[in-house]
């Protein structure tokens, strides 16, 4: 009996957890496609916000600015990141230890703080805001991610696969390469993932660091909202809602998150 | 192929010493065994001859140059590991020519050594396999075939059966033997098994704490040990008499227990299980060393058993064919008796 009672209510919390996480997101993406300006009812189908953001250059440069951005942080901290995850994982030195701790604050330290550091750091050396210290920032703040996913896998790495290809001849590169590479390479690509959603959703860094006219989409959205509401902030996140999902179904679907391979 | 020759080599891992000045020969296409119970520092010779650590001072040659400064990958060696460490990600057949394709080998030959190599392991036809589709004995088949594709200098094999279970270890034994027999490798394995190390080796190294205590041919580790350690670490030993620490054999007052010629200041006397027989009577016969006992114990393993034997403060263990065990229950007085020539006297 209370089996059965347990069964549904975990059920009906599953289900609950799921209604709050994607109604909002569906009602967005819902009235990216109706005609009102003032989410009226009924609806009535229209793709004139779709046509209004293909004109809207300030939002397309913004997304672009965007992606070109997360593209340089995804490619900058992956590289950084795994090859600090295999000397992590390969060599003992001193330091290691606290170098290890280190990396967790980033993640636990509120972005508004970070980022107030990251300006005043920035102005400080001469290099004030605009896309360069914002494709800095972005990097520090995504090779802790990194790291941390890579590391993760490494760990289910057998360190005697190295030992066994050096025998057989394989120098530090080709082991890399041909024995601890390919194991890793789930974790490089979920660390990979991690590191573009960080740069590419992150507001509080890009809002600090970049400058009037340069922002990013997060940025520019934030602001377009403040001076008033237009369903275009619909459409565009609908079209990133949707990118990102299939982005995601393919990387689950090729990489195999964790499992064996 | 080539001899390897360890000289004086002494590793330290901060205070605790692993290797304390071992050396010890390795003539060209032997199989040799380094045997020692864990901690004894077998596995840290096993792998500083392989290159993966360095040793502190001392020196070891592969084929008359010493290889101090030779990286692992730079050795020409073969290396099987107790997990057997095949490339998950890659088929059988790219596991066995991985060696091959470092070296840039033509793939006309690479495919044709594979081909070798899984033929002299009886596994020609599971090339395409991925490793974990493999049962523990093939894997391990395909190990070997491994690490002698590129016809290393030396073989070196680290617990190489341990991860086996008994029937298929024994089999894994024989085909170990054959293949080194045929390809004529010189062959260093690390066992803790004494038995694998006696079955196996032409040599055998004991280490113990650092130290290499003894090295020889089986027979003549087995039936001349060096010390008290040796002598129970490798087969059963029966400790029949003691220094008295008067520099005089003691044999419990047991007079029927005859010291060998010139064995009189020897540190101990000691006896195999399976040098012991057992009577119900007092056996009559010269040059017998004997000892009165009760027969506490009698195990039936199948073709042998083992007795257990009270004599006085001394507990002996023999071990004989079941056969030969005449008709004794537990509990029973009984004599145990051996010729003297078998007794072994331990310097």
């Amino acid at each position: 009996m209370s089996g059965v009672l347990l069964t549904r209510l975990g059920k009906l919390w599953l289900l609950s957890i799921l209604f709050f996480l994607y109604a909002p997101i569906l009602v967005m993406a819902f009235m990216s496609f109706n005609a009102s300006q003032y989410y009226q009812l009924p609806f009535e189908f229209s793709l004139k916000w779709y046509e209004k953001l293909a004109l809207n250059t300030e939002i397309l440069d913004a997304a672009t600015r965007s992606i070109a951005i997360a593209i340089v942080t995804t490619v900058v901290a992956t590289v950084l990141g795994t090859a600090a995850s295999v000397a992590l994982f390969r060599f003992e030195f001193r330091g290691k230890r606290f170098l290890q701790v280190m990396l967790f604050p980033p993640i636990a330290i509120p972005w508004l703080i970070t980022g107030t550091a990251m300006l005043i750091f920035f102005f400080g050396i001469g290099l004030g805001r605009g896309t360069p210290s914002v494709i800095i920032g972005h990097v520090a703040l995504a090779i802790p991610y990194v790291i941390v996913v890579v590391s993760a896998r490494l760990a289910t790495f057998d360190a005697t696969l190295e030992e066994a290809a050096r025998s057989l001849g394989a120098n530090a590169w080709t082991v890399t390469r041909r024995v601890t590479f390919p194991w890793i390479v789930p974790g490089i690509i979920a660390g990979a993932l991690f590191a573009f959603a960080v740069s590419f959703d992150q507001f509080v860094i890009s809002y600090f660091l970049s400058e009037p006219g340069d922002s990013t989409l997060p940025v520019l959205i934030y602001t377009s909202i403040r001076k008033g509401f237009t369903p275009e902030i619909n459409a565009i996140s609908t079209i990133i809602i949707s990118v990102s999902m299939v982005v995601m179904l393919i990387a689950a679907r090729f990489s195999n998150f964790g499992g064996e391979r | 192929m080539a001899e390897v020759s360890v000289k004086n080599v002494t590793k330290k891992f901060g205070n605790f010493t692993a290797l304390d000045d071992v050396s010890m020969e390795f003539p060209d296409g032997g199989f040799f065994a380094l045997l020692g119970p864990s901690g004894s520092g077998k596995s840290t010779l096993l792998r500083t001859i392989a290159g993966f650590l360095f040793a502190d001072s001392g020196s070891i040659h592969i084929g008359n140059k010493s290889v101090d400064l030779i990286p692992v990958e730079k050795r020409e060696i073969g290396m099987m590991f107790q997990n057997y460490a095949l490339f998950p990600n890659m088929t059988i057949a790219d596991n066995v020519g991985f060696g091959l394709r470092v070296r840039k080998v033509s793939s006309d030959e690479e495919r044709r050594r594979i081909g070798e190599a899984l033929e002299l392991v009886q596994l020609s036809t599971l090339g395409d396999r991925k490793p974990h589709q493999l049962s523990g004995g093939q894997r391990q088949r395909v190990a070997l075939a491994r690490a002698i594709v590129t016809n290393p200098r030396v073989l070196l094999l680290d617990e190489p059966l341990s991860a086996l279970d008994k029937s298929l270890r024994v089999d894994m034994q024989v085909e170990l033997k054959r293949i080194q027999h045929e390809i004529g490798i010189t062959t260093i394995f690390v066992t803790h098994d004494q038995e694998e190390a006696l079955t196996l080796s032409d040599k055998i190294g004991i280490l113990r704490e650092g130290r290499m205590i003894q090295s020889g041919p089986p027979r003549s580790v087995y039936n001349n040990p060096v010390d008290r350690f040796t002598a129970e670490f490798l087969g059963d030993a029966n400790i029949v008499a003691e220094n008295d620490g008067n520099g005089r054999l003691n044999v419990s007052g047991n007079p029927s227990i005859k010291i060998p010629e010139g064995a009189e200041t020897a540190s101990a006397l000691a006896v195999r299980p399976e040098s012991l027989s057992i009577s119900a009577t007092e056996p009559e016969q010269e040059g017998l060393s004997k000892v009165h006992g009760r027969l506490v114990q009698r195990m039936f393993a199948g073709a042998m058993s083992t007795c257990i034997v009270q004599c006085g403060s001394h507990t002996y263990k023999m071990v004989a064919r079941d056969q030969d065990v005449p008709n004794l229950s537990e509990g029973e007085n009984i004599w145990l008796s051996w010729k003297s020539a078998q007794t072994i006297v331990i310097p």
